[in-house]
């Protein structure tokens, strides 16, 4: 693995408990900047878990615990350290959900929000950041000249894409994905997918899918989980080709899942 | 047996459907037709403006005007609004957002219990505790600073008694803040988890969350409750008959005496010897019940369903 491209965030013997719940079981796994990581696995095996603690979603719901370290480079920063303020590292690393969920607010709005957040206030700025965020998540051509309308009055597919746009807008290091075509139709799902691919020239990717299709795709690294434990992590192309594991073997030929 | 249950289906279908049109659509439509029998006397007399507009109550000369009682009743509703509003938000927002979870049902719970105190309490309470209590400090402290503004201090002129609108709007208030923020609570409730973990997800604070997503998710929730309060306060005026003084001037101080129309009828009832008397208290009551009805048509129809389209409440 000599020539890898440099770490982005590292996880380090990483446990997760909801309450008494072992979630996440010494979870180690690199993530490499300017790359799409898809973590799959069946339904509960904990990816979305995962995902969740790489911007500290867990803080907002009592009870739950992290233990081991989760590194953002390139300065070093534990992101699941207590004394690390979430907010900061949400700024960081940005989330798409599994369903799209803009504000109730206008199509402007929605992509402005992130950038209010961190102060920008100068209106030509913010146009011209809003514009940016929309060209890069492909949809400024659609919404160019509705810009004031409300969010909710665009298609599924559009709603995700403007919960990209919102989410890209502050420049992110980082994004997480969590399955963000799980409710959307074939043709939304292949934009997306279009649009993820161009998106990691500019940040890193981490995507958590149902749909191994996607991961095989799409991903540049790929990592399989079962019941709270990383199975294997590794190229895409090898692991959905001649995996190490049995268990990620079967898994990927369908066998299970 | 299959034809038992269809049967059984159609009892309960038209015994549960004659409930709901009885008490849906009869009741008020037979109550609405009590009070326009009964205030027609008054109704043919006075007339429609002449009533509203009317000034002067004299039994005696048998003159009957409801804009002090109509005034009256608008300005501590108003005023009570006004003060529950920001309250109702205030909880609300503490026990929906802010409140370490387990103690959320203890403070809920709290809240609502004010609701179930019967509200002559609330009246008598105001009576012996509060009006004492506006009469020696506080509303000779607003004399002595609001007072002195010019034009604003009109609003402060006369005999600080403590049996007012401003005491009755108090008390008030504070039996319409555990309904106002129930609602209001419920209404952040409702907004959808995933919203919310979008704006954090972007880095916001709790409190951006609470200003930026929550605040306007439930603000439909926010009006459609404020609206309901306001009817069911311009009803409890009642409970503050004490608090009232039961005079039939338009109020143009906060700390003259007044009266509003639940307590003008609820006090004169049994001193209405004359018909025209009687009918005019009718006539009051009828006032009062197109209001708080059309009310909550208000609410209903115009507020709740605009804003819901709006916001697209129904969409997530």
């Amino acid at each position: 693995m000599d020539n890898s491209p440099p770490l982005k965030v590292e996880v380090r013997n990483f446990n997760f408990y909801y309450g008494s719940n072992h979630a996440l079981k010494d979870i180690n796994l690199p993530i490499y900047e300017n790359r799409i990581t898809a973590i799959i696995g069946p339904s509960g095996c904990g990816k979305t878990t995962l995902l969740r603690s790489l911007n500290r979603m867990h803080d907002l719901y009592p009870g739950n615990r992290y233990e081991g370290e989760i590194i953002l480079y390139p300065d070093k920063v534990n992101i699941v350290s207590k004394e690390v303020d979430p907010i900061m590292i949400r700024m960081r690393i940005g989330m798409v959900f599994q369903k799209p969920n803009p504000f109730p607010k206008s199509i402007y709005e929605n992509v402005a929000y992130g950038l209010r957040l961190k102060g920008i206030k100068k209106r030509s700025l913010l146009d011209e950041k809003v514009e940016q965020a929309l060209k890069g998540a492909a949809l400024w051509e659609e919404v160019r000249d509705r810009l004031g309308e409300s969010a909710y009055s665009l298609s599924g597919g559009q709603q995700q894409r403007l919960c990209i746009a919102r989410a890209i807008a502050p420049e992110p290091e980082v994004l997480l994905f969590d399955e963000p075509t799980s409710a959307l139709d074939p043709i939304s799902t292949s934009k997306i997918e279009e649009l993820v691919v161009n998106l990691k020239e500019r940040l890193t990717i981490v995507i958590v899918t149902h749909n191994m299709q996607q991961a095989a795709r799409i991903s540049d690294y790929t990592a399989f989980m079962y019941m709270g434990k990383l199975v294997e992590f590794g190229a895409t192309e090898k692991i959905f080709t001649k995996p190490d594991n049995q268990l990620t073997e079967d898994y990927i030929t369908g066998r299970f899942g | 047996m299959r034809r038992k249950e269809e049967f059984i289906e159609a009892l309960v279908r038209s015994t549960l459907g004659s409930f709901a049109l009885g008490v849906g659509l009869l009741f008020p439509l037979i109550t609405l037709l009590v009070l326009l029998y009964e205030s027609f006397p008054a109704l043919r007399k006075f007339g429609i403006t002449d009533f509203l507009l009317g000034k002067t109550w004299d039994p005696v000369a048998e003159v009957f005007g409801a804009l002090p009682a109509l005034a009256g009743t608008l300005l501590v509703t108003f005023i009570a609004s006004i003060i529950a509003l920001p309250v109702s938000v205030g909880i609300a927002i503490f026990i929906a957002e802010l409140s370490p979870k387990r103690l959320k049902p203890v403070f809920s719970t709290a809240v609502e219990l004010l609701g179930a105190i019967p509200s002559i309490i609330y009246g008598m309470w105001g009576l012996f505790v509060i009006a004492p209590l506006m009469a020696d400090y506080v509303e000779p402290f607003l004399q002595e600073t609001l007072g002195e503004v010019p034009i604003l201090g009109r609003l402060f002129e006369g005999a600080p008694t403590g049996v007012d609108s401003l005491t009755a709007s108090f008390v008030l208030s504070i039996m319409i803040i555990p309904f106002m923020s129930a609602i209001v609570k419920d209404a952040f409730e409702m907004t959808p988890p995933l919203l919310k973990e979008a704006g954090y997800g972007l880095g916001a604070t709790k409190w951006e969350v609470v200003k930026n997503i929550t605040i306007p998710y439930a603000l439909p929730g926010i009006v459609g409750g404020m609206v309901l309060s306001v009817g069911r306060a311009l009803g409890e005026t009642m409970a503050v008959a004490f608090l009232t003084g039961n005079v039939h001037q338009i109020p143009l101080s906060f700390l003259e005496p007044l009266t509003t129309i639940t307590v003008s009828i609820a006090n004169e009832f049994t001193e209405a010897d004359t018909d025209i008397y009687l009918s005019s208290l009718y006539y009051l009551a009828l006032i009062l019940f197109v209001m708080s009805f059309g009310l909550l048509m208000l609410a209903k129809f115009m507020l709740i369903e605009r804003l819901g389209r709006r916001w697209g409440t129904k969409n997530v």
